[in-house]
């Protein structure tokens, strides 16, 4: 947009968010909102802490394993899903069940089965993460015109070599994309999976903030949160762009 | 059988037609659910068959569909506030420039977001009954719809815009006859992403504020280890779900956009 | 460079009045770039006058500009005497890439410039049959866009600038997005529309052999910055049969001419 001739940069209106914020903490709804100031210094006070770096590190142990597990596995089921009519036929049902059903409702499932400890984590976040990438690695495969495949065939390629050099990269900017969704579902996951079995991570800072009415540790703990998964949104916003040049022309 | 085709050629176009690829794919799962849960993989895992008798007996005594009723109404009406504001909203931050930017990165930063963290929150500020519910319907579920919207209208194609100034469309009936159209599919993207998270919501909300419905259903029979019902409980919502989703779809098809029916 | 049988003729000798005038036109994109460079141009009522130059010579731009789609930078369009602000109703225009509704059938799509303008619905449907028809598409009322070959498709659009009814129609490379059978075609259903309907054409092309086969007279525009290098009015008789007119000499020198005088031009 642009005011006076000068182009506002992306995002500025939260400088307009943030004012409001602030003004509204101090109004009646400080106890709900405090305002965007005293939760700044309380998120500088937290951080160190050791209750606050325990959460972190369980949280984040969650979240980067089983994201790498939904990476892992449904990147090469995706590209077999893309390659392979049956396959898709097979596994794509599935795959639209569980990105239209309430994975949150499966959570207490995983609970029953495999207690209340890191295994379930890390199975909640494969659980919300793995579909999306999934579908991502299969439509960046279908959209590879065939005459770049056989144009390797055609110099001789063998599958392997096809599909480190062809298919790979041709199909990066959906499947990065993929990964971007994958990880934000990631994040997701692990909330709610703390949330609600409440006994470990930032579940547990939660209960205890709540229970004592601390509103600014509250919210500078979702703030920390949030802007994680801002910032990894973004940084892979920008490793797609970075590939994306070329996804017209395939 | 037609001309050149073999019997194995024929068997073989049959195998593998979608439709029953669909079922065999069913049947593996649901059998090996049933495998699973026969072996006495763990105490907690009721097989297949425990399950649906379990769900059919919930639907025979009415109590699966009065859960349904209380659980559908904050969900209901989350998604009504939702799907109206936020197609609403995404459109109109499509077409005026100042509302984009003024509105859009709130959007950006909530979709990326894992929203659940505010339940708590919710549950403070407006206590426990319906009003914590619906909002968390519509905070899990009006980001997408917004982004899509706002998405879909700033993708229409340019020529058919100009056509539509070309042809003398005031503004007002270019938004109507073009990009409205033009942007439908994107927008109902959104709307099925939305209502999904919309359930997720609504089921959270169940499970964490306080027990109504569907999530009592399953919270309770978790709390008194009946896992077939438990099971049973978790299966309905799913079910609804994804046939509420496929609604979606049908609804596009056949009141917009009429030539995507194949 | 002279031009043995076609001649830059000045527009007062028994040529009918300018339907539209093209006064000292320039068009600057915002970062700089310079697409018309002080265009003046008469386009004579009834004709069809091409366009014709190498490609981002600005061809598009100017006839955007007639059609009121563009505003020029400076200078001054008048169609009928009155200064061109946007679009208006004497004025049509058939888009390269036909710019149909998809979700729209043919019928609909024919019909659309009427239903902007409040035509009822019975009554614009009548026009559009007749324009369907007429165009060589009847019985595919019901169809939609992509059930359409790109021939077919260009045939709605040119049906939907008919079924307004205007004076002016600007038709911005239309034959480009086909196959050359097709566009061969067209070019002589063309000449029979121009000779039939009294309505001023104004043609843009990159095609120096569509352009002398079509035209009444072709403005030839440099390259970026624009300027009109030349004007020539092809005297090819077209009471022939449209298969011949390819075989006149007339038209084998227009044809060479053209493409020398260009020649020089490209890189």
């Amino acid at each position: 947009m642009n005011v006076f001739g000068y182009r506002l940069p992306l995002f500025s209106s939260l400088v307009i968010w943030a004012i409001l914020w602030e003004i509204i903490g101090h109004t009646d709804a400080k106890l709900i909102l405090p305002p965007l100031s005293a939760i700044t210094l309380r998120i500088f006070e937290i951080v160190p802490t050791k209750a606050f770096l325990q959460a972190l590190i369980i949280t984040g142990k969650a979240f980067f394993i089983g994201s790498f597990i939904s990476i892992l596995i449904g990147i090469p089921l995706g590209v077999l899903m893309g390659r392979s009519k049956i396959a898709d036929d097979l596994l794509l049902p599935w795959v639209n069940v569980f990105l239209s059903a309430p994975l949150s409702a499966l959570v207490p499932v995983i609970m029953v089965i495999a207690g209340i400890g890191e295994t379930t984590m890390i199975l909640t976040v494969v659980l919300f993460a793995v579909w999306i990438v999934m579908l991502n690695a299969r439509a960046g495969v279908r959209n590879i015109t065939p005459s770049l495949v056989e144009m390797a065939r055609s110099f001789g390629a063998s599958f392997p070599q096809s599909f480190r050099h062809i298919y790979l990269w041709a199909a990066l900017p959906e499947i990065i994309a993929g990964i971007r969704l994958g990880l934000i579902r990631a994040v997701k996951g692990v909330i709610i999976g703390q949330l609600l079995i409440s006994v470990v991570g930032f579940g547990t800072l939660f209960e205890i903030y709540l229970a004592h009415f601390l509103m600014e540790h509250l919210w500078a703990v979702m703030l920390v949160i949030f802007a994680f998964a801002f910032v990894i949104n973004e940084l892979l916003a920008w490793a797609e762009r970075s590939v994306r040049y070329y996804a017209a022309s395939r | 059988m037609p001309e050149g085709m073999t019997l194995q050629r024929t068997l073989f176009m049959y195998l593998t037609h979608p439709l029953f690829m669909r079922l065999v794919s069913f049947a593996v799962v649901l059998g090996a659910w049933e495998f699973a849960g026969s072996i006495g993989l763990s105490a907690a895992f009721p097989s297949f068959s425990e399950t649906f008798v379990a769900l059919w007996g919930m639907a025979a005594d009415g109590s699966l569909f009065k859960a349904f009723g209380r659980t559908l109404e904050p969900l209901l009406m989350g998604l009504f506030i939702s799907v109206a504001f936020g197609v609403g909203l995404g459109v109109w931050m499509g077409l005026k420039e100042s509302a984009e930017w003024l509105f859009a990165p709130v959007f950006i930063v909530a979709q990326a977001a894992p929203l659940a963290a505010l339940i708590p929150v919710l549950t403070f500020a407006y206590g426990i009954g319906l009003t914590a519910k619906v909002l968390t319907v519509c905070i899990m579920a009006m980001p997408v719809i917004v982004i899509n919207a706002l998405g879909a209208v700033r993708n229409t194609p340019a020529s058919l815009i100009e056509m539509g100034k070309s042809f003398l469309g005031t503004r007002r009936q270019v938004i109507w006859n073009i990009v409205l159209p033009a942007a439908s599919p994107m927008i109902f993207v959104g709307l099925r992403l939305g209502c999904a998270s919309g359930f997720i919501g609504v089921i959270l909300a169940e499970l964490l504020i306080t027990p109504t419905g569907i999530g009592d259903l399953i919270s309770y029979n978790q709390s008194v280890a009946e896992y077939p019902s438990m099971y049973a409980a978790i299966l309905s919502i799913i079910i609804a779900s994804v046939l509420f989703i496929e609604g979606i779809e049908f609804v596009e098809k056949t009141l917009f956009r009429p030539e995507k029916r194949i | 460079m002279t031009f043995p049988s076609a001649v830059a003729m000045p527009s007062r000798i028994h040529t009918p009045e300018p339907i539209v005038s093209v006064r000292g036109v320039h068009k600057t994109y915002p970062g700089g770039i310079e697409a018309l460079n002080n265009i003046s141009l008469d386009f004579p009522e009834g004709k069809l006058t091409t366009l014709l130059g190498p490609s981002g010579c600005g061809k598009t731009t100017l006839l955007k500009i007639i059609a009121g789609l563009l505003s020029a930078t400076s200078g001054e369009v008048l169609v009928e005497g009155r200064t061109v602000a946007g679009p208006g109703p004497e004025r049509a225009f058939v888009f390269q890439d036909f710019a149909l509704m998809p979700w729209a059938n043919v019928m609909r799509n024919v019909a659309f410039g009427l239903e902007l303008r409040g035509v009822a619905r019975s009554e614009r449907e009548a026009v559009a049959s007749s324009y369907i028809e007429r165009v060589g598409l009847k019985g595919f009322e019901k169809k939609y866009p992509h059930e359409l070959s790109g021939g077919m498709r260009q045939r709605v659009g040119l049906a939907r600038a008919l079924s307004v009814n205007a004076k002016v129609l600007m038709m911005d490379e239309p034959f480009s997005a086909v196959d050359e059978q097709t566009r061969r075609k067209f070019q002589e259903e063309l000449l029979e529309l121009v000779a039939n309907e009294r309505k001023t054409f104004i043609f843009v092309t990159h095609s120096i052999e569509e352009a002398v086969y079509v035209s009444d007279r072709i403005v030839l525009l440099h390259r970026r910055p624009s300027r009109v290098h030349a004007i020539i009015e092809p005297n090819i008789s077209r009471d022939v049969d449209p298969e011949q007119i390819r075989r006149q000499p007339e038209y084998l020198d227009a044809v060479e001419n053209i493409w020398q005088s260009l020649k020089q031009y490209l890189d």
